[in-house]
């Protein structure tokens, strides 16, 4: 990379070109990790991006991921695993973000409030640790290519126990969501569920921002299940829909990324714009309309 | 006529309360009240309130904005305890997860959002308090039956954000239809509708308490679209919580004082009864 430096700027350019030995490099064994990783994390995401959507709790999502930086910083400085930090910060975020208010828009601002010091923060942890530039674009872009065997095995037990859990509380989590009052007189467990439902969220948050970085997570968590509820009402069908058009983003951006020899972060948030673009474009005139 | 306050509507310190004497005891009441009070962040919202309602109308709960109908509603759902007195419904202390009772509260759509479809919405009520994913045959059909009494069944698959106010107030009254309760609480269901809107939802409830022999109590700053089918009202005034039937309570004088502006109460030559600011 440094010498990148000392040539010519066409040169450094032609380095981002066509990689002619792709093939070869989709079937290394990093390779496999990482569409294993970026589809574990478009399941987890299309799984509970539903109700992050229904909630209106996109603000609260992409603000875990600015919440996580520092923790992720912070644990490096401290020599501990920016992984274990990401967890802590976005899962105490959650927390914090569920004691703040009620309804999103009352906590908006408060949120971020915080967001923005928590990014300060963070960076203020990264300059102090010399030897973290690594884990702070890592934190920030993701790093797809660098996910190991160990970290799948996570992601892939949560992800399971993701979906035992929303399975189980679906019905209430949505009552608790949409009608939070007559939920409430009916007898449902409202503000129980939303701290759940908060927690869950700061840990797919921990799992994607792995994946994609904090900066671009809201691309992998929010837009396709957005996108899929333009398209469809249907709880079922928003979340197969929504899942299906982030494991799209995730593959393909992972393959064009392989082929141009460029950040796969980069593809797979354009592949996911492009269709929530399309999808925009097409439900512009017909969106009132839907089966 | 409510909620606008005119200057120098002056009305005499007489006292307005209209309460059930003993003698005029109803027996098995839906809503009883012993001198009770209710508090909020340690401030008393109505105080003294004590009353029977009886079964099988429609009752108007009426009062200033603040005056603590809403607070009303929640302490008939057991959300809040009364900090003195006693309250019962259907002669039992008020429990959250009532099935004899439902809710339709205040601003009901604007909580929804956009994503859900009716059909959805009204089957929460069914299947939203239950942990899993099980359903069964008799659900739909409780949530179809429910739609179909309220006359929403053609736009049970589309969105809520695409229906009309008056449209989404039948979903929501759909809604608190599931179970057959015996007992419904409306909050502000005519707020933001047209009058066409608003007498449509009222003969809506009229026919439901007619057919279904319920109690249904309506928060409304109008008692107009009302009257025709009111059996009382209860009413927050200063401070205090009373109840009266409907000829107690249509009275220009307690009107009058209830909304701070001068009230008159007309009955047109058709014998219809109707009440006008000034
Ligand atoms: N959650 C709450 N905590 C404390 N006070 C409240 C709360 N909700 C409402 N209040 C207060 O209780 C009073 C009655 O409110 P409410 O029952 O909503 O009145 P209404 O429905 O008649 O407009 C108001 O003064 C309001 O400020
Ligand atoms: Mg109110």
């Amino acid at each position: 990379m440094l010498h990148a430096f000392m040539i010519k700027p066409g040169l450094l350019l032609a380095n981002a070109g066509y990689q002619s030995n792709w093939v070869e490099v989709l079937s290394q064994p990093f390779m496999r990790n990482a569409f294993i990783a970026g589809s574990l994390v478009a399941i987890a995401s299309g799984m509970l991006g539903y109700f992050v959507v229904v909630r209106e709790g996109e603000f609260a999502a992409h603000a875990l991921g600015h919440i996580g930086f520092p923790g992720a910083t912070g644990a490096v400085l401290l020599g501990l695993s920016p992984t274990l930090g990401l967890a802590v910060f976005c899962v105490g975020g959650a927390l914090v973000i569920g004691a703040l208010g009620k309804r999103a828009s009352e906590r908006a601002t408060a949120t971020g409030t915080v967001l923005a010091f928590a990014t300060g923060l963070g960076i203020l942890f990264a300059s102090l640790a010399t030897e973290s530039s690594t884990t702070v674009t890592n934190v920030l872009f993701g790093n797809l290519l660098a996910v190991s065997t160990g970290q799948i095995k996570v992601f892939a037990l949560f992800t399971i126990a993701l979906a035992l859990v929303l399975a189980a509380i679906a019905r209430p989590l949505m009552f608790a969501s949409v009608n939070p009052d007559v939920a409430e007189a009916k007898g449902v467990a409202v503000k129980a569920l939303g701290i759940v439902f908060l927690v869950l969220m700061g840990l797919v948050v921990t799992m994607a921002v792995q994946v994609v970085g904090t900066l671009l997570l809201f691309a992998l968590v929010v837009t396709p299940p957005a996108t899929a509820l333009k398209l469809t009402a249907r709880p079922i069908r928003v979340v197969l829909l929504g899942t299906a058009i982030g494991l799209a983003a995730v593959i393909l951006g992972l393959i064009t990324a392989t082929i141009l020899n460029l950040p796969p972060s980069f593809f797979i948030v354009s592949y996911s714009f492009l269709t929530w673009l399309i999808v925009l474009g097409a439900t512009r005139e017909q969106h009132r309309s839907d089966h | 006529m409510a909620g606008r306050s005119t200057e120098g509507a002056h009305v005499c310190a007489k006292n307005y309360a209209v309460s059930n004497e003993p003698g005029e005891t109803i027996t098995d009441p839906v809503i009883s009240l012993r001198s009770a009070s209710v508090a909020r962040g340690g401030r008393t919202i109505w105080s003294d309130g004590t009353f029977d309602i009886p079964r099988g109308q429609i009752v108007a709960v009426i009062g200033p904005n603040g005056s603590g109908k809403t607070t009303m509603l929640q302490v008939l759902l057991g959300l809040i305890p009364p900090s003195v007195g006693t309250v019962t419904v259907f002669g039992q202390t008020p429990e959250r997860g009532n099935p004899r009772i439902g809710y339709v509260p205040q601003h009901y759509s604007e909580a929804v959002g956009q994503a859900v479809r009716c059909k959805d919405l009204v089957s929460l009520s069914v299947t939203g308090t239950r942990w899993g994913m099980r359903r069964s045959a008799s659900d739909a059909d409780e949530v179809e039956a429910a739609l179909q009494a309220v006359g929403a069944a053609d736009y049970a698959d589309s969105r809520m954000s695409v229906l009309s106010g008056g449209q989404q107030q039948r979903v929501a009254i759909a809604q608190a239809l599931v179970g057959s309760p015996e007992l419904l609480l409306l909050d502000e269901p005519l707020a933001n509708l047209d009058l066409r809107n608003q007498r449509e939802i009222v003969d809506l409830l009229a026919e439901l308490q007619r057919s279904r022999a319920i109690t249904i109590l309506v928060v409304v700053h109008d008692m107009n679209p009302l009257l025709a089918h009111l059996g009382g009202s209860v009413y927050l005034l200063d401070g205090h919580a009373h109840y009266g039937s409907v000829g107690e309570v249509v009275d220009s004088d307690l009107l009058s004082h209830l909304y701070g502006t001068q009230i008159k109460v007309v009955r047109t030559a058709q014998g219809d009864l109707y009440t006008r600011s000034n």
